[in-house]
């Protein structure tokens, strides 16, 4: 049997944590991710699956709904990014899928992104340097895919002008630290 | 520039790329008997009016939909902005 041991998305064994005068960038490596789009025709079959996993509604365009231990962003048409604690939910997309059947692809996402958290007094100042999500105006739920350090990322509103989930690319995770860790240098 | 993505609202156009002309959704059938003319006149010819122009943009650093987006060429106004999916469908596009 090989000694296999995981990394974090930034190729450490343990999440990485910056610290600043008013924002802290906190590594998540414990999320499991999966995605998920409606088949055509089958969109109201797939919402129920979906909403019967959750334990809520297949949040709006633009929105997300968080929950224990599911979480939910709307990505784009008909298509979701579910996520759960990655210890107890190694295999979400089997999850998801169980509970969509065939109203539903699913696909596992786990290696294929990463998510930071910002928290701070300060967020505002930092994250307004880096991309043009109008963070003032987010409310908790709300979720926005833009341009960040020329990555597409999601900004998810955990707590408003206070708190912030981004998800990038995984292979992207260094450039997308790097990008963060700069501006809150400049900044703060 | 601003476009009034139909999910989204108001999102700002660094957000997406241009693609072209929208007629590019009436891809030819390649099975036609007089595919080589239908192809040539799709590939290469287009309408360049001094007026409304109907385009298909990509929203990359978005929802990567694709939208088909009425925009006036002289002015830059946009009249209307829609799920080029929908428009697609609407026309028997989509199987």
């Amino acid at each position: 049997m090989h000694s296999l041991k995981s990394i974090t998305a930034l190729a450490a064994s343990s999440a990485q944590v910056d610290s600043f005068d008013g924002l802290t960038i906190q590594e998540r490596a414990d999320c499991a991710f999966a995605s998920l789009a409606a088949r055509r025709g089958e969109e109201a079959q797939c919402a129920a699956g979906a909403q019967a996993l959750l334990g809520a509604e297949l949040p709006a365009p633009g929105k997300g709904v968080l929950g224990e231990p599911y979480s939910c962003f709307w990505m784009g048409a008909d298509q979701w990014m579910i996520s759960a604690g990655y210890a107890a939910h190694e295999t979400l997309d089997s999850e998801v899928k169980e509970a969509v059947g065939a109203a539903g692809s699913v696909t596992e996402q786990s290696d294929g992104w990463c998510r930071f958290d910002l928290e701070g007094a300060r967020l505002g100042d930092v994250l307004e340097r880096l991309c043009n999500v109008d963070l003032l105006a987010m409310q908790v739920g709300d979720v926005s895919r833009s341009r960040l350090e020329h990555m597409a990322c999601f900004i998810w509103c955990l707590e408003p002008g206070q708190k912030v989930a981004i998800y990038a690319p995984r292979s992207s995770a260094g450039s997308l630290h790097h990008g963060l860790v700069e501006a809150a240098h400049s900044v703060l | 520039m601003m476009i009034d993505h139909p999910l989204l609202g108001l999102r700002d156009a660094q957000e997406f790329t241009y693609l072209g002309d929208a007629s590019l959704i009436d891809r030819p059938d390649w099975r036609s008997d007089t595919a080589q003319e239908e192809f040539h006149d799709y590939l290469y010819l287009r309408d360049n009016p001094a007026g409304e122009h109907r385009e298909l943009w990509y929203h990359e650093a978005g929802d990567r939909s694709w939208l088909v987006v009425t925009r006036n060429m002289l002015t830059h106004e946009i009249t209307q902005v829609e799920l080029a999916r929908d428009v697609a469908r609407a026309r028997g596009r989509s199987k």
